[in-house]
């Protein structure tokens, strides 16, 4: 599965990267520290969390994240914006709380590092 | 020793922390400082302190007092900031950051580390992963920062912001954690901050600007009444003790 698919199957508003929605997603990763994702997240996922602030697109392009998704309809700063734009790292947006989102995430196929 | 009022910002970065840029050197830093008319400043980068006495240097020769101290990032990834007079004091507790903090910085994810000397000259790149969270519980901090030898001087950063404040991470003050200060960041009033964030009232408050770059620093400022900018003057005027004030 590619980020477009999940865009347009969650209904995401896509904030930065636009040009880079065309990527495998490789898993998924859900967590607000930024330190646990520098730990744990791997290549190719998508990371789903509600922080906003301009460091989780230093962290996801560190990791070679395919793509951030926000949960709960949360507006990302504008340096976060500028940052992501740079860097070619997706940001998108969805209303769901995180909990519904990975479970729906989850069921469309994608998996976390321990499912297999 | 006269009192008087000093314009102080607190909460400056250098070109070592990996968000800043190269015109936050030690020279720059004090230049920009004294053209916005502040007495003092505190270098505070992200878990490191290795460009405080280049710009204590730099401070010296151009009469602009500097506090030294580093902000910290606990494992629950709160900032705060802890400043020492003593040199020894800030080197040791920054081996013991050292100690917690794992990784290796990447350049391009993150930005340069730049070490400094205080003519701004480049004597070394910092390789750890500065822009971490280290392992250690906001409680351990602070109990780092007291067991120094002289005094310190710890105060919760931009409690008012969303991310890498005390209770955006932890949603209140823990009672146990003993504060001098809580910091209110640039983009409230105090008194937005105290209606928001109740737990604000708690403790003395104090602002700052949090510049990562030259045209930041003293956009926030607090006024103390002090005989000195030592840690010592600084408490007592927090705590508004023998005719020293604070105001912001």
């Amino acid at each position: 599965m590619i980020l477009n698919d999940i865009v347009k199957e969650f209904g995401l508003e896509v904030k930065a990267g636009p040009g880079h929605l065309d990527q495998e997603v490789t898993g998924g990763y859900v967590s607000d520290l930024l330190s646990d994702v520098l730990a744990h997240a791997e290549d190719g996922n998508i990371w789903v969390t509600l922080h906003i602030h301009q460091n989780i697109v230093a962290v996801a392009a560190h990791k070679g994240l395919c793509g951030i998704i926000l949960v709960q309809g949360r507006d990302p700063e504008k340096d976060t914006v500028a940052k992501a734009e740079e860097e070619g790292i997706p940001i998108m947006v969805s209303s769901l709380s995180a909990f519904e989102l990975v479970g729906r995430l989850y069921k469309a196929g994608i998996r976390g590092a321990e499912a297999d | 020793m006269a009192l008087r009022r000093i314009k102080a910002d607190l909460h400056v970065h250098t070109c070592l922390s990996p968000c800043s840029g190269l015109d936050m050197s030690p020279r720059e830093v004090v230049n920009a400082a004294l053209q916005r008319g502040l007495d003092l400043i505190g270098v505070c980068d992200h878990n490191s302190a290795e460009n405080v006495l280049a710009v204590k240097k730099a401070g010296e020769r151009n009469g602009l007092m500097v506090l030294g101290g580093m902000e910290v990032a606990s494992s629950e990834e709160a900032h705060i900031l802890v400043f020492f007079d003593d040199d020894d004091d800030l080197l040791g507790f920054q081996d013991y950051i050292y100690r917690h903090l794992y990784g290796r910085n990447d350049e391009h994810a993150f930005g340069l580390q730049v070490i400094a000397d205080d003519e701004d000259g480049v004597t070394g790149f910092c390789d750890r992963l500065l822009i971490a969270a280290t392992s250690l519980p906001a409680e351990a901090i602070v109990a780092a920062a007291r067991a120094a030898k002289s005094e310190s001087l710890v105060i919760a950063a931009h409690v008012d912001r969303q991310s890498f404040s005390i209770i955006g991470q932890l949603g209140f003050i823990p009672h146990a954690l003993v504060l001098d200060a809580v910091e209110v960041s640039a983009q409230m009033t105090v008194d937005e901050a105290k209606e928001r964030f109740p737990d604000c009232r708690n403790y003395p408050i104090i602002t700052g600007s949090d510049a990562h770059g030259p045209e930041d620093i003293g956009k926030r400022f607090t006024c103390f009444t002090v005989e000195d900018g030592s840690v010592a003057e600084i408490k007592k005027a927090l705590t508004g003790r023998d005719g020293r004030k604070a105001v912001c």
